[in-house]
């Protein structure tokens, strides 16, 4: 196991100094700089143009830039950001519990929605129900988000006024960030109604960002079902007469949920590009929303940093999913 | 530690529920802005979004803009002299302004001449320490003013008494220090930080003396203020002021319609009659101190010539413009100024839509199977909302007079650095928000011998018209300013060096609730005057 562990671990080095590269050249490579949309059409004069690319170091050659960043990555040091002038690294841990709660959440929902929608038309193949529930979620797949979300605000908080149009939390309440996660916040703060006006924030934007994940998990499950309903062993256990609730929920899911284990796991990439447009529409301030602003103002430092963060996540969860993957399944430990 | 973080958390606790507590008696205006701003230093920035939240309510100038007018009253100083040579501005300053205070600073002394100096000293001198106290600090809006060629030093005369001398006679310096980037910050509050060794805290925990208290930003989220209780100017009619940040305009408007905001600036253009419609909503509008344009290279032939360029002039059709792309929301524009900036000559006739009088113009010319390329913008601006569409009507328009287009575009930085070339092929679309309501900020800039190979796209120095912009800079007398301008404008038409496109109109959608706002020519968003109906 420990092998199998530090064989993992030790991929992860060339990856994420791969993905240094990737995100320092990627933002460089786009046209344009940022001194230049700083100028705007006010304009710039040549001597301050040049003034100005010294003072953020873009005018020494790209492979000291490039020392230098990898330096201050070892050193825990992301850069500062050329818009805000404020740490890196302290604008992503402000912004990312935001993320990471709405992430949260939406893969709970997608969850516990999409494996029983998943097993439900597994074992009822082929009839309405079957279809019904295919049907929505290739919609909720090909759902632009954009669109989707906007549909929801227009419907829920527009007409029907059941829930806020966007935010965090009603502006009544105000209350220190202590963890960061509104939630616990609502809670730790003891304001009445402030828990619920969180919950009632959380839910669309959660909708929104789950609709892709749930689809996909929700049809994971399903054909990984059919496969293992097919099996000797499935069959075995029905000829022995264990009730049909017994047989696919003991034999059948416990083996069909290793593929959408891993598919769960590679739902946190989608999750985190999903979470860019969710958190533009529903004014959520987390790392999404920041990265999307950051790279119309070409601050590269804020690009590469966040980038950077993003990838180390996926990474670290897909290393995680691994080795639950090992531990369920040992076969896959000792290939 | 974690005892003086708990501490501090719930002292931070007990005085924001003391603020709540006050707030459910409170009035409380909620503006749905835009965007985030970059920080609460204005004179770090050049971008809208960020002087609403920073500058216009927290901070205040030596002198302010009229409300609604882009004239100059007095704000901090009470009253200023000019030297008969033009070179000597001296301000006296208002008595018993006091400085906001915060968890961490009080302010023990009334504002006085040492925070206009330092507040203009750390700009203008490289080796003040204040002047890169934060990671990449540049003063691009002072520089961009051209203030450091300007102010050759600021003078204390006595504690309320300073004096600018300027290197040359400017008649728009009282203007520009009007503007964002002109904001009074506190010495007092400097030293401290500077002594505390948190100067980036100036950046991100404004102290000022404006009519609203920064109580707190949310990153990306919220930010809080209260009305300044001893402002100089007396209290504001609402308690509390609240930006929620929410950048979808589709979304604002669904926050408005719900109550959850009061004031929510730039709704799409489709929502405009919707808004209209709407009972509970009040829809203000008022032309942007703005231009859109289409710029010539004046130096390369054929636009070398008066004629060509004024034949294709005659060849747009505007109003198609205003129709599909301004979806209504805009105004012909035939001076380089827009209307509601003083000395705009009414008298100034357009170029008639005329495609007869245009072929024939060409041909007199001697211009015949014309190829060109047209610039469109890869970005929307307020006075070109969809650069590529006008683009496309301008293309349509020149193909009836057999003139062929061609639409390039670039990535913006690189739109905005080639479009400079002197040696450019084509007409370059492009615009001016003004920036302190002086017309030279759009003669000079744009249309200057000196902003050729730079701000002036049309590269066009024509010295007629630059003795007339030259000579209304260094007169006092606003009448004759007014004269210089108007028969500036006059030979501008003649010559042609631009296609005048377009004047965008800004709406600005509130609650039925809101009163006393007033939308600013210059494009701020300001709260001071306003109330709210419980």
């Amino acid at each position: 196991m420990f092998r199998f562990l530090f064989s993992r671990i030790g991929l992860l080095i060339p990856t994420f100094l791969g993905v240094t590269i990737i995100s320092f050249g990627f933002i460089r490579l786009l046209p344009g700089d940022p001194v230049l949309l700083l100028a705007g059409e006010r304009g710039i004069s040549d001597e301050r143009y040049a003034e100005l690319m010294d003072q953020f170091g873009f005018s020494r050659p790209i492979w000291e830039q490039y020392f230098d960043y990898l330096v201050g990555l070892l050193n825990g040091d992301l850069g500062t950001s050329i818009v805000t002038k404020k740490p890196v690294l302290t604008e992503f841990m402000t912004l990312f519990p935001a993320t990471v709660e709405l992430a949260l959440c939406a893969i709970v929902i997608a969850v516990a929605l999409g494996i029983p929608a998943g097993i439900i038309a597994a074992v009822r193949r082929g009839s309405f129900t079957d279809q019904t529930i295919m049907g929505t979620a290739l919609v909720g797949y090909s759902m632009p988000i954009f669109w989707w979300g906007l549909l929801l605000i227009i419907l829920f908080s527009g007409i029907l006024q059941w829930t806020p149009v966007s935010g965090r939390i009603s502006l009544l309440y105000f209350f220190p960030q202590t963890t960061g996660f509104m939630l616990i916040d609502s809670l730790l703060s003891g304001q009445p109604g402030a828990f619920k006006s969180a919950v009632s924030h959380l839910i669309l934007p959660s909708i929104v960002l789950a609709t892709i994940p749930l689809a996909v998990i929700a049809r994971q499950t399903r054909s990984a079902m059919l496969e293992v309903l097919g099996e000797d062993y499935v069959r075995t256990a029905r000829a022995k007469g264990l009730s049909s609730s017994r047989v696919i929920g003991l034999h059948a899911l416990r083996n069909a949920l290793i593929p959408v284990i891993t598919t769960i796991g590679l739902q946190v990439g989608v999750l985190l590009a999903g979470a860019i447009l969710t958190e533009t529409i529903f004014s959520w301030p987390g790392i999404g929303k920041w990265m999307v602003d950051s790279i119309a103002r070409r601050d590269y430092p804020v690009v590469q940093g966040g980038l950077l963060m993003i990838a180390a996540i996926v990474m670290i969860v897909n290393l995680i999913v691994d080795v639950l993957y090992g531990l369920v399944n040992p076969r896959i430990r000792h290939t | 530690m974690i005892i003086r973080r708990t501490m501090k958390a719930a002292l931070l606790g007990a005085s924001l529920s003391a603020l709540l507590v006050s707030a459910a008696s409170a009035k409380t205006l909620v503006y749905c802005s835009e965007g985030s701003p970059e920080g609460f230093d204005s004179a770090l920035y050049t971008a809208g979004t960020t002087f609403d939240a920073s500058s216009k309510p927290v901070f205040n100038r030596l002198v302010e803009f009229v409300r609604g007018s882009t004239e100059v009253r007095p704000g901090l100083a009470e009253s200023w002299t000019v030297s008969d040579d033009g070179l000597e501005y001296t301000f006296n300053l208002r008595k018993g302004v006091k400085f906001h205070s915060s968890a961490s600073f009080t302010p023990t002394r009334d504002f006085n001449a040492d925070d206009v100096i330092f507040s203009f000293a750390r700009q203008l001198d490289k080796n003040h320490p204040w002047h890169s106290y934060t990671a990449g600090a540049s003063w691009e809006y002072f520089n961009g003013m051209s203030m450091p060629d300007l102010v050759k030093e600021i003078v204390k005369v006595d504690d309320y008494t300073v004096k600018f001398v300027l290197t040359r006679p400017e008649a728009p310096m009282i203007a520009n220090l009007a503007m964002d980037f002109a904001s009074i910050q506190s010495k007092e509050y400097a030293d401290k930080l500077a002594a505390d060794g948190k100067m980036e805290l100036m950046n991100q925990e404004p102290i000022g003396t404006g009519p609203f208290q920064f109580v707190g930003y949310q990153k990306d989220a919220v930010i809080r203020y209260q009305a300044f209780a001893d402002h100089w100017a007396g209290k504001q009619p609402i308690d509390n002021l609240i930006f929620a940040i929410t950048t979808d305009a589709s979304v604002r408007l669904q926050k408005l319609k719900a109550g959850e905001c009061h004031v929510a600036p730039f709704p799409a253009p489709a929502d405009i009659a919707d808004i209209k419609a709407d009972a509970n909503l009040t829809l203000m509008e008022q032309e942007g101190l703005n231009v859109g344009y289409m710029a010539y290279n004046t130096k390369m032939a054929p636009f070398d010539n008066p004629k060509v360029r004024k034949a294709l002039n005659k060849a747009i059709n505007k109003q198609a413009i205003l129709d599909a792309v301004f979806q209504g929301a805009g105004q012909a524009a035939k001076n380089p100024i827009p209307p509601t900036m003083w000395s705009y000559n009414d008298a100034v006739e357009d170029d008639a839509f005329d495609l007869e009088a245009a072929k024939a113009m060409l041909e007199e010319a001697g211009v015949k199977d014309l190829k060109m390329k047209i610039w469109a913008m890869p970005v929307q601006r307020p006075y070109n909302p969809n650069a590529r569409r006008m683009a496309e009507v301008i293309q349509a328009d020149f193909a009836k007079i057999g003139v062929d287009v061609e639409i390039v575009s670039y990535e913006w930085g690189e739109y905005l650095k080639r479009s400079k070339e002197t040696d450019r092929d084509g007409a370059v679309l492009l615009g001016w928000t003004g920036d302190n309501g002086d017309p030279d900020n759009f003669l000079a800039v744009l249309l200057g011998c000196d902003g050729v190979g730079g701000s002036n796209r049309a590269q066009w120095c024509h010295q007629p018209f630059e003795d007339l912009i030259q000579k209304a800079k260094v007169t006092s007398d606003k009448a004759e300013r007014t004269k210089l301008y108007e028969e500036a404008q006059v030979v501008f038409k003649e010559q042609a060096p631009w296609a005048t496109i377009a004047h965008s109109v800004v709406f600005m959608p509130m609650s039925s609730k809101v009163s006393g706002y007033v939308m600013d020519p210059l494009g701020g968003h300001w709260f001071d005057g306003v109330d709210i109906a419980e």
